[in-house]
């Protein structure tokens, strides 16, 4: 056991680095105080892993003659995946931020379940409860982790189309089934002595395969549009799998930061489910947009393609313009040429602001993370429900690279799979343009009504070099012109 | 020590409040760096992993124990860059007054902690 000091300083480290972490998220809740938030509950992390240092004082008798070489291999282990992912982190486009989380995530999960393994490998756990709680943190850990590397190899672009095969749900409750079997034989095996036929290594080796296929199982059929969700769940995955790790590690600091991210996760899960009106389980378990292609009733009109400095040009002599930014002008790295065009309008006396849909996106509140970069202050964007009724006063809707979130057929198409979806309003708008990469259908696969309406003309362009382009026209006509 | 039981319970009840309290709270244009922020948290199963690798009395303890600690470095360490870039851009333009309309409203940064 621990001797006293040690064991007292780390209980102190501990309880603050909890104190630390609540009070950071807390400070993280307000944009004024939000990056001093990260600060103190980096500064919560930096005492917690220092201090786990003087477990030293109190590993068991078995561990003892492996001491040297298991601080070097911690020591290397902090070095070079803390290094790592503190570069990566460093380096990485803002818009790639949705995949780095992904990705971070599934470390933190791969973690827990390597913690369990060990526990589990080296037959630690102390009575049934404790076996238990290590299986179910193992199962959701390893979850987590093959759940967020597809993720991650979606939104990267790795992975280009959900997969989707007939009796697909059938398949993968069959796996969870076996996993769940497979984990309560391992419980059994380890608590009655019992030896298994491929052993209790294989058996263990067994539990975390079945675990992982059925985290990529789980993921694979899900579409780009949905991963928001996908990633805040997994995010509460790994918190919920930390929290109980901690518990088989006698660690409250693990339980109270992994529970506290497990509930914040699963609100903010619930909170983005409502904003695309599905409940969770439809997001994880309906083959999201295969249905749709047939059922759509006929759309009437066609695209009307304009130019962009004619658009742009119009755009300068309206009175009120607002702007729907989607996933596509992430992907094109447009914003900063977008806040360059928004100060051309202002300064011709053009009343500009943003509607920043809940699920536009990848992530729950890229899009203002994206504007916020490009220095677009705060008054100028608008979330859904406070701007959905401007639409009808605007003369300009720009939608640029947004799709499913202004597609009016959620409102009147009960076919339609986003039917009750919210959107925002850009039809109600007297004019709109749509930027757009080609002809192309959303994330969705559906057909967007709105482009085939009469007030609406199509910009096809990068977003960027798109907005490139109508700087230039409204530049050649001179600021002095101001109407 | 000796987490057992109800305790444990407690222990998870109360964190749970505490997270859906203080997410609940959240202005959805602080949702990406808040998700990224609670993401940094659970990085703290490093700390787990630090105290199953020194224990480790086998090479498969071990070799898994580095793998737990090289994981949940990788979490909090890359959770820490990101979200701090993210709200590194909110500092700038976020300390403006509400109600200052376009233009003149000058960027008063928010003291650090």
């Amino acid at each position: 056991m621990l001797t006293m000091i040690p064991q007292l300083i780390i209980g102190a480290t501990d309880l603050a680095a909890a104190f630390l972490f609540m009070y950071g998220l807390k400070r993280m809740s307000s944009p004024v105080t939000a990056p001093s938030g990260i600060f103190v509950a980096g500064l919560g992390m930096l005492v917690a892993v220092l201090a786990s240092f003087l477990y030293i004082f109190g590993v068991d008798a078995a561990a003892k003659p492996h001491l040297p070489v298991n601080i070097g291999l911690a020591v290397v282990a902090l070095a070079i995946g803390g290094g790592a992912a503190w570069w990566s982190g460093k380096k990485v486009a803002m818009t790639s931020m949705p995949q780095m989380v992904a990705l971070y995530n599934g470390m933190g999960g791969g973690a827990a379940g390597a913690i369990a393994a060990v526990e589990l490998f080296g037959n630690k756990a102390q009575g049934t409860t404790q076996l238990v709680v290590t299986l179910i943190g193992a199962l959701i850990g390893a979850v987590s982790l093959s759940g967020s590397l597809i993720a991650w190899a979606k939104l990267d672009g790795v992975i280009n189309k959900p997969l989707r095969v007939k009796g697909q749900q059938a398949f993968n409750g069959f796996v969870m089934l076996a996993t769940l079997a497979v984990g309560s034989y391992l419980a059994f095996a380890a608590e009655s002595g019992a030896n298994p036929m491929i052993g209790m290594t294989g058996l263990i080796c067994l539990f975390f395969g079945c675990a992982l296929i059925f985290g990529v199982l789980m993921t694979l059929p899900i579409g780009g549009a949905d991963m928001p969700v996908v990633i805040s769940i997994y995010n509460a995955f790994t918190g919920l799998a930390v929290g109980l790790e901690g518990f088989v590690l006698q660690n409250p600091a693990l339980m109270i930061a992994g529970m506290v991210v497990g509930a914040a996760g699963m609100l903010l899960t619930l909170l983005m489910a409502k904003a695309m009106n599905r409940s969770v389980s439809n997001v994880l378990f309906t083959n999201f947009g295969a249905v749709a292609k047939h059922k759509q009733g006929a759309i009437k009109g066609s695209l009307k393609p304009v130019d962009a400095g004619d658009a742009g040009i119009f755009m300068r002599y309206a009175a009120k313009v607002i702007i729907v930014p989607g996933y596509g002008l992430a992907v094109a790295q447009g914003q900063q040429k977008l806040y360059e065009f928004v100060k051309l309008l202002q300064a011709a006396r053009v009343s500009v602001k943003f509607a920043v849909h809940p699920v536009a996106g990848r992530m729950p509140g890229q899009m203002d993370v994206l504007l916020a970069e490009a220095g677009v202050p705060y008054d100028l964007i608008f979330q859904l429900e406070d701007i959905n009724d401007d639409f009808a006063t605007a003369d300009v809707a720009l939608v640029i690279g947004a799709n499913d979130v202004v597609n009016p057929a959620a409102r009147t198409d009960k076919s339609s799979p986003i039917f009750g979806m919210p959107i925002l309003n850009a039809d109600q708008a007297k004019k709109v343009y749509v930027v757009k990469r080609g002809e192309g259908k959303g994330y969705a696969g559906i057909v967007n009504a709105l482009f085939y309406g009469d007030n609406c003309d199509m910009v096809y362009g990068d977003a960027q070099a798109v907005l490139v382009k109508m700087i230039e026209a409204v530049r050649g006509l001179g600021l002095s012109a101001a109407a | 020590m000796g987490i057992t039981g109800f305790v444990a319970l407690y222990i998870f009840m109360l964190a749970a409040f505490t997270g859906w309290v203080i997410i609940g709270r959240v202005p959805a244009i602080l949702h990406t760096p808040l998700m990224s922020g609670s993401n940094f948290v659970h990085g703290i199963v490093v700390v787990g992993g630090l105290f199953a690798l020194l224990n480790a009395s086998t090479a498969t303890e071990q070799a898994i124990g580095f793998l737990a600690v090289l994981l949940g470095a990788g979490n909090a360490a890359g959770g820490y860059a990101v979200t701090d870039r993210m709200l590194a851009m909110f500092q700038t333009s976020g300390a403006k007054p509400k109600h200052a309309k376009s233009g003149h409203a000058k960027a008063r940064r928010p003291k650090k902690v």
